[in-house]
């Protein structure tokens, strides 16, 4: 431990105070505030979640705003639990993949389809099983809602670490083989230093997705279980139930809050930290930047009480850990041999999985069922491309107008990525109140709402990519005097397409998931629905009737799915392809 | 010179043997790719032993043998640490690339090795800085790599081989990332620590493809050839150090080994140089029709007139063997050239070409390519018989890869696609991948 070892810190911590190194600055006073209050927060948000079930109906939500920053807590560490859980995963599911084939063969496929199943849909299928499994504590709820956060996050930052991983650079491959690094050395000198930057991003890109969902997840009513648990989301529905204007717009501004601290406490540190990973050997021109981390590095007795964990931290790499099993086949032909039986196993078992959910459904459904929820598909399949068009022609021409203003985008960029990380649901009250107000047909004016928290992806990676445009180009562009159209077509389009297509790509997984909490609303006791598979799914999920919503799910799945491939995989391929700026 | 030290005969026994060692890449389906074939090395104490040759001659292959970061197809590789009770042992390598861990500071990069045996901190932390301190980085323990200029980022990748102690140091191609002036002042302090015992090693063995480096630090050379990688020649240097570039004994060295490294294997492929394969199955280098012409107007002007040693002609052009060569050998390929010894010299239809305007220029470029690169042949051939004057270019790739592995089919395709666009031989559209013979008007 760094106490015992580095010269004799246990003697001279007198000595050392004395000359003022344990005195604390000013930095450190803020510093203290703000931790101190985050760790009796945490502290008391986790004893609330380990309370009896019994509590949550002789104590339900109440709209009291002296409550309302409990319940924003409660969801907040709702949502760290489940990212916890999601690095967990990630680490262990994604290093699996990465060393070996055999894993690598099930785990690749399952995490692309996964992707692309609902969210919502695991909710349904868990909450029951959570509960039985504490049925006397408010944790099998919890645990279920923790779940579905889970499935929002988990995937796309298991499959950056399995990338990272199967791209270490090979220079520091062959020096941390030739001196013989232990596994665990390995992991954390090389493998994941390396992983960190785009496991970060991923991580972020994650919570602002799982924001909807913690919402989504806290009041939830599948077939006769009806689950409440305090937070937002559930003061939300209250709200909604009981036609509260004021409350819904306290949860807005509730979420607000919650949104900015996350991102000033926590996200802009980590990314400001994790900019020493990033695998360049010459300083980067913007280093991004965060008031928060630079204060923690100011504060001169949170980095003194720091050092015993970074002392613990650069043990850790040291353990000797027992070396794994390492069955090696030298034989190249026993192994392919190996390889094909696994492969058999593996389709075989995928095949019974296929059957059994088929039988399942067949029991009580028909094909005529599943052809009318094909049909639902499409309706929402035309709702989610006619919106990305829409958006895309609202925010391409504005996300390139601020992305060629550096001042601009500097200010802006934020803010979009706020509205993104912004949970959309708590905003469709309002949209609910226009309809009823307006006389308007649901079917058309629903559709909005699927993309209203998704399409600020769209904004966002445009900015990216208008400010990335090379100055050089855009030089040319101007003293050729290209006229506007021709700028369009042969610089600005070009440039940013890449990184359009990213942020069109991600808004498109998210309005399918949105879709099924956005086909369906109320306003106390006005519901609106819309024609659609998400509509399909909600119903299914609130009658308890799990045939159809198992139907739903998987025909909402083959969608996503052949969505990406015959969509947006093209055009990202053609963006690698040819359309990269280096 | 080092070798000349007396020292008791038993230490005087090999640190490294490899016998027969031989590698071929591939996936085990196709006949693979040999990249070493009967290759043998002893490497006894107190030497530097250079490996010299072009770009898949299988020298790093090689040497990553040596440091077990590759297990050879057949043949034996054997290290051993010095009788006694030596502290040095192992093997330590210097990559070309520096390979530093970008999130680590000097000092932990340094550390790295000694971290993995597990040595306790106290005297980890001390080695560490004694190794920084002999190779000139202290000052710059805390700092991170990419605030290091690139000589100082191989000093420390050098203080991160010596610090384990190692036996024997490995350098894939050390200085070949580094500018001149810096490569030069890092030999000279590599050789003045040699020179002085200060280094913890018995002996250094350098992968490299510069033969006026090879010249100035080895006490031994060995010469590859490519395709696959032998021991063409063993050349042993005895000049006393330090060396001087300009010393004649040093120049006539040099434009020797240059001499063997473009020597023409015997036997029926002689015509077509140094190019591995024969017909279809010939491996191209991807040289770019500028470099071609512009080597084609140096060598025509004064003072060459023609021809020039090829030696000579790389200092001029401050190319090194592994860039020139490749020029000159496709130059000759095309019968624009001829290498006999040391010497290139231009053909009849090279000085009409220098002669020519933009248009001739490409006309006789076509004439040779069709009548000499027999791919390029057999691809206007298929585009001619097609009604559609169509052909995607797969199918061309598919039947290269019959005869050599895809890295190498890829480059061989480049290098087509390249120099069939500049003779107007044929069009090739990158995102159908596929060559046709109209024009893009």
């Amino acid at each position: 431990m760094v106490f015992l070892s580095s010269d004799g810190m246990n003697t001279g911590l007198l000595a050392r105070f004395a000359r003022r190194e344990f005195v604390p600055n000013r930095f450190d006073l803020v510093a203290l505030a703000l931790i101190g209050a985050l760790a009796v927060l945490v502290v008391h948000g986790a004893q609330q979640m380990n309370l009896p079930v019994t509590t949550l109906n002789t104590t339900p939500v109440m709209l009291d705003p002296a409550r309302l920053p409990e319940y924003a807590l409660r969801s907040t560490l709702r949502m760290f639990a489940a990212i916890f859980a999601s690095l967990i995963f990630t680490f262990v599911v994604a290093t699996l993949a990465a060393k070996s084939r055999k894993a690598e063969l099930v785990i690749v496929p399952a995490l692309d389809i996964l992707q692309s199943v609902p969210v919502l849909v695991f909710l349904t299928f868990t909450v029951t099983f959570f509960i039985g499994l504490f049925p006397t504590s408010e944790l099998g709820v919890e645990c279920a809602a923790i779940f579905a956060i889970f499935t929002a996050q988990a995937w796309n930052m298991a499959f950056s670490f399995y990338q990272s991983l199967r791209n270490l650079p090979t220079d520091l491959d062959e020096v941390s083989r030739q001196f013989n690094l232990s596994v665990w050395q390995r992991f954390w000198k090389l493998e994941l230093p390396f992983a960190t930057p785009a496991l970060v991003w991923n991580t972020m890109m994650s919570m602002s997705g799982g924001w909807f969902f913690v919402v989504a997840s806290e009041a939830v009513t599948v077939g006769r279980t009806t689950v409440t648990l305090p937070g937002i989301g559930s003061w939300l529905a209250l709200a909604i139930e009981r036609e509260d204007f004021g409350a819904v717009a306290w949860a807005v501004g509730a979420m607000a809050v919650v949104i900015v601290l996350y991102d000033q406490l926590l996200f802009r540190p980590i990314v400001a930290w994790a900019d020493k990973f990033r695998f360049e050997q010459t300083a980067s021109e913007e280093q991004p930047e965060s008031w928060f981390y630079d204060l923690l590095r100011r504060t001169r007795l949170f980095r003194r009480l720091g050092a015993p964990f970074a002392g613990l931290m650069a043990k850790a790499p040291r353990a000797r850990l027992p070396r794994l099993p390492g069955a090696r086949i030298s034989n190249p032909r026993a192994e392919r041999w190996l390889d094909r039986v696994w492969l058999a196993v593996v389709i075989a078992g995928a095949l019974w999985a296929a059957w059994t959910i088929f039988r399942y459904v067949s029991q009580t459904l028909t094909l005529h069922d599943a052809l009318a929820a094909f049909g639902l598909g499409f309706i929402t399949l035309f709702r989610v491309l006619v919106l990305i068009v829409i958006a895309s022609l609202i925010w391409v021409p504005i996300g390139v107008w601020i992305g060629l203003r550096p001042a601009w985008s500097q200010r802006i960029q934020p803010v979009a990525q706020f509205l993104a990380a912004f949970p959309a649901n708590v905003i469709f009250p309002f949209a609910v109140m226009g309809i009823v107000a307006g006389g308007l047909d649901p079917d058309i004016w629903l559709s909005p709402l699927i993309i209203l928290g998704t399409q600020w992806y769209i904004l966002f990676n445009v900015v990216a990519g208008a400010s990335a445009l090379p100055n050089d180009l855009k030089e040319a562009a101007g003293i050729f005097r290209l006229r506007a159209w021709q700028r369009w077509r042969d610089l600005i389009l070009p440039g940013i397409f890449p990184y359009y297509v990213t942020g069109a790509l991600t808004a498109s997984g998210g309005s399918w998931n949105a879709s099924i909490v956005a086909e369906v609303v109320s306003w106390g006791h006005t519901h609106l629905q819309a024609k659609g598979l998400g509509a399909f799914i909600a119903n299914a999920t609130t009658a308890g009737d799990f045939p159809r919503v198992a139907l739903g799910a998987t025909v909402m799945s083959v969608f996503v799915i052949a969505l990406n491939r015959s969509l947006w995989r093209p055009m990202y391929a053609y963006a690698e392809k040819n359309l990269r700026l280096n | 010179m080092t070798l000349t030290i007396d020292r008791p005969a038993q230490s005087n026994a090999p640190l490294v043997e490899v016998k027969g060692l031989k590698h071929v890449y591939g996936n085990g389906a196709g006949p693979g790719l040999v990249v070493l074939e009967d290759v043998n090395l002893t490497m006894r104490p107190n030497e530097i032993v250079g490996l010299l040759g072009r770009s898949g001659s299988g020298k790093s292959t090689l040497l990553r043998s040596i440091a077990g970061l590759i297990t050879p197809t057949a043949g034996t590789v054997s290290v051993r640490d010095m009788p006694g009770d030596d502290t040095a042992h192992g093997v330590s390598m210097v990559f070309q690339s520096f390979a530093l861990f970008p999130w680590l500071t000097v000092e932990k990069n340094v550390e790295l090795g000694l971290e993995a045996q597990g040595v306790p901190a106290e005297e980890r932390r001390k080695r560490t800085l004694a190794a920084i301190d002999l190779i000139g980085l202290d000052g710059f323990e805390n700092a991170y790599p990419k605030e290091l200029s690139g000589g100082m980022r191989q000093r420390v990748g050098l203080a991160r081989a010596l610090v384990v102690q190692p036996s024997i140091l490995l350098m894939d191609e050390p200085f070949s990332a580094l500018d001149v002036l810096t490569a030069e002042t890092l030999r000279t302090d590599l050789l003045d620590l040699w020179g002085e015992g200060r280094m913890p090693i018995r002996s250094i063995l350098l992968v490299t493809h510069n033969i006026e480096e090879a010249v100035l630090m080895c006490d031994r050379i060995l010469v590859f050839s490519s395709n696959p990688g032998r021991v063409i020649a063993e050349i042993k240097v005895d000049l006393p150090q330090p060396r001087k570039r300009l010393d004649p004994a040093f120049r006539a060295l040099v434009d020797d080994i240059y001499a063997r490294m473009t020597a023409r294997p015997k036997g029926p492929a002689a015509r077509e140089g140094n190019f591995p394969g024969s017909g279809l199955g010939m491996a191209l280098t991807h040289v770019s029709t500028n470099t071609l012409a512009g080597m084609i107007e140096s060598l025509a002007a004064s003072p060459h007139n023609g021809a020039a040693e090829l030696a000579t002609l790389a200092r001029e052009l401050q190319m090194e063997a592994d860039e020139l060569l490749p020029i000159a050998e496709t130059l000759q390929l095309m019968r624009f050239a001829e290498i006999e010894g040391r010497t290139i010299r231009l053909t009849a239809a090279a000085r009409r070409y220098d002669a020519a305007d933009v248009d001739e220029r490409k006309r006789i470029f076509a004439q040779h390519l069709l009548a000499y690169v027999p791919l390029a042949a057999h691809i206007r051939r298929v585009l001619d018989d097609r009604a559609s004057h169509m052909a995607p270019a797969s199918r061309f790739r598919d039947e290269l890869e019959d005869f050599m592995s895809e890295p190498y089919a890829e480059e061989t395709m480049d290098a087509i696609v390249s120099w069939g666009r500049y003779a107007e031989v044929f069009a090739f559209d990158e995102g159908d991948d596929r060559f046709s013979l109209d024009d893009p008007a």
